[in-house]
């Protein structure tokens, strides 16, 4: 029952850390619960249909269709992170502001929305898929363990249900003004961790073999498979054995967002901070 | 209205960055990869241990014999790949250092463990 639920716990952990953090950026934003229970609701039938034709995926581009298909929605969570972010820098104010229930603001919110309830069903997705077929070969298995090691893996869903509610209540204790500049640092890090994650299946694969060498490994200080490394993975990306590719992608996202955040920010209150 | 084009653009630039990696790729340069064959039934790995040369990329073949999906994992390989019951799981590993990496069914940890030795 206990690896059960280790199990499950390991795979649900990342997804729970996520979805606490949306819920916190998007705690003023109407209409929020819909938006981000649909994501959910989406990334669970989305894992289920993945775990059913894991084979077939697994199949596809010469075994490396899992690794791809990976990459590719990693990808889409980056671009939805980094559009948030962008798109914060512009309306936060106006959100954060007695004006939020504004008509513009509502409608403006709901693309926002759509982008985190993107990002939300993609981590439910990625895990998801692992967590359903372990939890499908117990239950079709049978034997005398059936029922204590489905308890376990149950136990281990609501263990990351709790993750994320202590991820959401702890972050929204912060004051609201330096709540939106925490959220969008930890976004930025969070965009670029899942950038390079992506780097790195794609070099799973063999289909990104340039700046392959491995920088520096720091697993002798903290390993990327312990409980922190694991939590820092996920937040930061972080990784013992990073390639110089990774680092790259990673840093690229960061300098990137910060880049369209001067950009398309808004230009009042970005003025003066510059010299 | 201007403030839809501005996202649009923020979208195209932030797709264009995405998918940097894919348009950087070249095709897989499979620069002799040493093949492994392995199969995995009642929750053993078939052969247990397995070696290869240091300093060159590894290509395990994995045959799930079993009906129900497995997933391999290494740690200290950085590997983790679900294969679906009844079915082939191909594995890119790097090049790695001499040493014996352990690798292991995720579902199975305590009893499906096996080791490759690289030399």
């Amino acid at each position: 029952m206990l690896a059960a639920l280790i199990i499950v716990f390991r795979e649900v952990f990342e997804a729970g850390l996520i979805v606490g953090i949306v819920l916190a950026v998007t705690r003023t934003v109407p209409h929020r619960n819909a938006w981000i229970g649909g994501g959910l609701l989406a990334g669970i039938l989305a894992a289920c249909v993945v775990a059913v034709f894991a084979g077939a995926l697994s199949n596809l581009f010469a075994g490396m269709g899992q690794e791809l298909f990976n990459a590719t929605i990693l990808s889409v969570a980056v671009v939805m992170l980094t559009w948030h972010n962008v798109w914060m820098a512009r309306h936060g104010s106006e959100l954060a502001g007695e004006l939020r229930a504004a008509g513009q603001a509502v409608v403006e919110g709901s693309k926002s929305l759509l982008a985190l309830a993107i990002v939300v069903g993609v981590a439910v997705l990625r895990e998801g898929s692992e967590v359903v077929l372990f939890l499908y070969g117990v239950l079709a298995g049978a034997d005398d363990s059936t029922a204590s090691v489905a308890f376990g893996g149950f136990a281990g869903l609501a263990l990351g249900a709790a993750v994320c509610m202590l991820t959401y209540f702890g972050l929204v204790r912060i004051p609201m003004r330096a709540l939106f500049t925490t959220t969008t640092v930890l976004i930025a890090l969070l965009a670029a961790g899942m950038a390079a994650q992506a780097a790195a299946f794609l070099e799973k694969a063999s289909w990104l073999t340039l700046m392959d060498n491995v920088v520096w490994d720091s697993g002798w200080i903290l390993s990327d498979s312990s409980f922190l490394g694991r939590a820092l993975h996920t937040l930061i990306g972080y990784t013992d054995q990073p390639t110089a590719m990774q680092l790259t992608v990673y840093l690229a996202i960061l300098l990137i967002t910060f880049v369209l955040m001067r950009l398309y920010g808004a230009p009042a209150k970005a003025a003066p901070a510059r010299g | 209205m201007p403030l839809s084009r501005t996202l649009s653009k923020a979208v195209i630039l932030a797709v264009a960055v995405a998918l940097l990696p894919f348009v950087a790729n070249g095709a897989a340069n499979a620069q002799a990869a040493t093949e492994i064959q392995l199969s995995y039934k009642d929750k053993k790995f078939e052969p247990a241990e397995i070696n290869a040369p240091a300093n060159t990329a590894i290509v395990i073949k994995l045959r799930n014999l079993d009906a129900k999906a497995m997933e391999f994992e290494s740690k200290t390989l950085k590997v983790e790949k679900v294969v679906a019951g009844s079915s082939d799981g191909t594995i890119n590993v790097r090049a790695q250092k001499p040493g014996r990496y352990e690798f292991f069914d995720e579902y199975n940890e305590k009893v499906a463990r096996g080791a490759l030795v690289v030399k």
